[in-house]
């Protein structure tokens, strides 16, 4: 007698559920010791809808299929020199933030998962939690597997882990990640999988994927394309636990606000140095950063918000400050960057006059009024041979950890936005309100952050002196300062026998 | 015939990533495994405390008894990325569904006589039970280990114990033309039956181990050690024999897997008990312990496969994996 048919859901539905159990022995709060301290009322896990219905022998063949493809390209462009393919070798300094920066950032998040992924009590919802920790341990690998061909013939990329641990810009992504990891489940997957991979990740994607594609980068670009079906898995796993808590208890919807609001803002501000990234050191840019964020954010983020506000959730505070920052930001780091050029681990250079012709024309309102000049300046400073890297260190904000460039871009554009608050007697100093506010609802949170310019001032980094720094940081006098004149430019001359200067349009 | 083509020689400034160069000299480029993993965790200047475990750091080495001086001394000697990993499990399940779908087309299981049958129901579908567990044990050693080897090491794992629990759990529904009778009987064997309740019992006490290291001992070298031998191996040769083979082609992916995972479990036993004396007493003593207790839980279900043979069969897969760790430099 044949067997009846199973329907799909299901089937999925036996094989997924079911072999988990009430234990007896131990008691269930024991087995899952995490997941009722933040307050969320979890009323009924059963009410769980997967975000997406994959059994492991269906991920291990798909995602099988997808590697082979993945490094047979990666294969392929080692064997025949790809990084000459490039629009400009000092396109490569976006790869240098992306695996210094993003990388580890992945790695984080692999294990971030697994934690929800053993402590969730929902049996649907730890599986789809272990699905994206094995998904982000891929994309740790296979983005080390991707660059490591451009690490053989430049500088700047061989130390990322290292780095990420260390460097005083990269305490930007770690102190973010690590700020979701060291929070409960609930606020760790409201913050990587509801605030920054579906409200912001494209913002994040589009200009290091699209980037890649438009600069001759096919390695990185067949990686994006590679982990595209990955992320929308993700993007719908964030959508599902933000719904899944507000329908399980009205009494989780302030709460949820609450990280919304706050993993907007830390996610937003670590995505400045991306828009640093998409607007200056791309060769060729997609786009800008301003239009990036009135794409994904002001336009899908704001439909996305209108959907969500019957259950009562409303758009992240400071979201209008982030938009009217959308016009500064960029020009704001890069400007950071570039003075503080012989202390980045990837090579800086001023926008090349075609570029800043595009800055004026995406940046109407602010570019030529304040930024400029400023370029103008230093390129004139270059030429007389006249310029130098700052010498001091910034302050950094306690809760970002960016220095503190940003300016009250709603009434003073040239005012420096400064905040403070008093906490156990010390003084703590903020670039916004928005970290001002994360740093006073938890205090004791924040007071322990390692800032690195602390850090160095207190003789942790290595020693007193710049190059002590740079050496603990394992940055070679080769990995640092303007492209033009590295042995990076070098190099690419000798390829192409030409481009006396950055190759921008 | 060879042709020479000619393509464009550059020359590399460097052959590897700087831990690689100053792992392994860079005289040479490292292999994938060894980019994807060596020192890719955190170490160093952590920002905050966990909220849900103020006593440690994010990543740290005091979460286990264990103490070695350099994390990444073991490697897993499949080279296991995660390319690599799914590449071998793609081709494993393959051959499963080709042995599902042929027992299928050709009724084989119709033709089973009615008591192997019921020994499957009975002792090898209440299995998926305990894979669901070796599952979340696993993820738990993801969580909290230290070092990119040891994540990626029990991430691969716990996805594939998932992924078995899935297979059992097809095994069951095939046994009843896809209804769910001895699933649920399966069920309510796991959690009423007495000759079950020891193991779960046992598991139970796992979930709540604080050392990672400790449960890696209990549950993928002494618990797995003692139930694949004797229940994927010794008790399907006993159904084979009973004119069960088909129940073993439903389970050939369980039965090369644990072959497979021989390998790195030896490799970790040797290079952690060679570290030094005291992690040589530590995991000798949790292997004893863990090795006592669950022997002993296994027992009532060893005798309910293999009858009055059930002690004895039990007795020599337990002595077979004592051998094996003992020939890695443990004291058991």
């Amino acid at each position: 007698m044949p067997a009846k048919k199973l329907n799909l859901r299901k089937r999925y539905g036996l094989l997924t559920r079911g072999m988990g159990w009430e234990t007896t022995h131990q008691k269930m709060d024991d087995v899952f010791p995490y997941d009722s301290f933040e307050g969320i009322k979890i009323t009924d896990w059963d009410k769980w809808e997967d975000p997406f219905r994959l059994t492991m022998d269906a991920y291990w063949k798909f995602q099988a299929e997808k590697e082979k493809k993945l490094y047979a390209v990666i294969d392929s462009f080692a064997q025949n020199n790809g990084q000459t393919n490039l629009a400009d070798a000092s396109y490569l300094s976006a790869i240098k933030l992306f695996i210094t920066g993003v990388t580890p950032i992945e790695y984080a998040a692999h294990r971030g998962f697994a934690h929800l992924g053993r402590h969730f009590r929902g049996d649907g919802a730890r599986i789809a939690c272990q699905m994206q920790a094995i998904d982000e341990l891929r994309h740790q690998q296979t983005q080390v597997h991707t660059i490591s061909h451009y690490n053989k013939h430049f500088n700047g990329l061989h130390d990322p882990f290292h780095q990420f641990d260390r460097v005083w810009y990269l305490s930007v992504p770690k102190s973010f990640s690590e700020d979701a990891l060291s929070s409960g489940p609930f606020e760790f997957i409201t913050s990587i999988s509801f605030a920054f991979e579906y409200v912001l990740t494209n913002l994040l994607f589009v200009p290091f994927m699209s980037g890649a594609a438009y600069n001759g980068d096919m390695a990185t670009v067949t990686f994006g394309f590679s982990a595209q079906s990955d992320e929308s898995r993700h993007m719908t796993l964030g959508l599902e636990i933000i719904k899944f808590m507000l329908e399980q208890h009205e009494d989780n919807l302030p709460i949820v606000q609450r990280w919304m609001d706050k993993h907007f803002w830390r996610a937003y501000r670590l995505l400045a140095l991306v828009a640093a990234m998409q607007d200056y050191m791309l060769t060729n840019s997609p786009m800008s950063w301003k239009e990036a964020w009135d794409v994904y954010f002001v336009e899908n983020g704001g439909a996305l918000f209108e959907d969500l506000s019957r259950y009562g959730l409303k758009m992240p505070k400071y979201h209008e400050l982030a938009t009217a920052e959308a016009d500064h930001i960029s020009h704001q780091i890069w400007s950071v960057f570039c003075s503080l050029g012989n202390a980045t681990g990837f090579h800086t250079f001023l926008p090349t006059e075609e570029k800043m012709a595009w800055l004026s024309e995406k940046y109407p309102d602010t570019f030529d009024q304040y930024y400029r000049p400023r370029f103008e300046y230093w390129h004139q400073q270059q030429k007389d041979g006249t310029f130098e890297f700052q010498k001091g260190l910034p302050q950094l904000c306690q809760v970002c950890q960016i220095p503190m460039v940003f300016t009250e871009v709603q009434t003073d554009p040239m005012q420096i936005s400064y905040r403070v608050t008093e906490h156990g007697g010390d003084k703590y100093h903020f670039c916004s309100d928005g970290c001002k506010d994360i740093f006073e609802h938890e205090p004791e949170k924040y007071v322990q952050a390692w800032l690195p310019v602390h850090q160095i001032y207190q003789g942790n980094c290595g020693g007193p002196t710049l190059p002590e720094v740079l050496e603990w940081y394992k940055f070679t006098p080769e990995d640092i300062g303007n492209y033009i004149g590295s042995q990076d430019h070098a190099r690419w001359q000798e390829w192409t026998g030409e481009d006396k200067e950055v190759k921008q349009a | 015939m060879s042709i020479e083509i000619s393509a464009k020689s550059i020359q590399p400034v460097r052959l590897t990533y700087g831990n690689l160069e100053e792992r392994f000299g860079g005289k040479k480029p490292s292999s994938r495994y060894q980019e994807a993993v060596y020192d890719v965790q955190p170490t160093a200047n952590f920002q905050y405390r966990p909220l849900w475990d103020k006593d440690h750091e994010l990543y740290d080495v005091s979460r286990t008894a264990i103490v070695m001086e350099d994390w990444y001394s073991f490697t897993d000697p499949r080279q296991f990325y995660y390319g690599t990993y799914n590449i071998a499990r793609s081709k494993q399940q393959d051959v499963a569904e080709h042995n599902f779908a042929f027992v299928d087309k050709r009724d084989l299981l119709e033709v089973m006589p009615e008591a192997v049958k019921q020994a499957a129901r009975e002792i090898l579908v209440p299995l998926r039970h305990v894979e669901w567990a070796a599952n979340m044990n696993n993820c738990q050693i993801t969580d909290e280990c230290y070092g990119a080897n040891f994540s990626a090491l029990a991430m691969f794992n716990a996805m594939d114990r998932l992924g078995m629990a899935q297979y059992v759990t097809r095994l069951g529904l095939l046994l009843d033309g896809n209804e769910t009778t001895s699933l649920d009987a399966g069920k309510k064997a796991w959690m009423e039956a007495p000759h079950w309740q020891p193991l779960r019992h046992a598991i139970e006490d796992m979930f709540v181990l604080d050392d990672w290291f400790e449960l890696m001992v209990a549950q993928n070298f002494v618990l797995d050690g003692l139930v694949f031998p004797l229940l994927y191996d010794r008790f399907e040769k006993k159904l084979t024999s009973e004119g069960g083979a088909t129940i073993a082609m439903l389970t050939e992916f369980m039965d090369d897997w644990y072959k497979e995972t021989v390998r790195w479990t030896n490799a970790l036993a040797k290079v952690t008990a060679k570290e030094s004396k005291d992690n040589q007493d530590r995991l000798s003593s949790w292997v004893t312990q863990w090795g006592d207790r669950l022997s002993s839980a296994i027992e009532p279900i060893a005798t309910k496969a293999f009858g009055e043979n059930g002690v004895n069969e039990l007795a020599e897969v337990k002595q077979a994996l004592l051998a094996r760790l003992a020939k890695q430099g443990l004291a058991v």
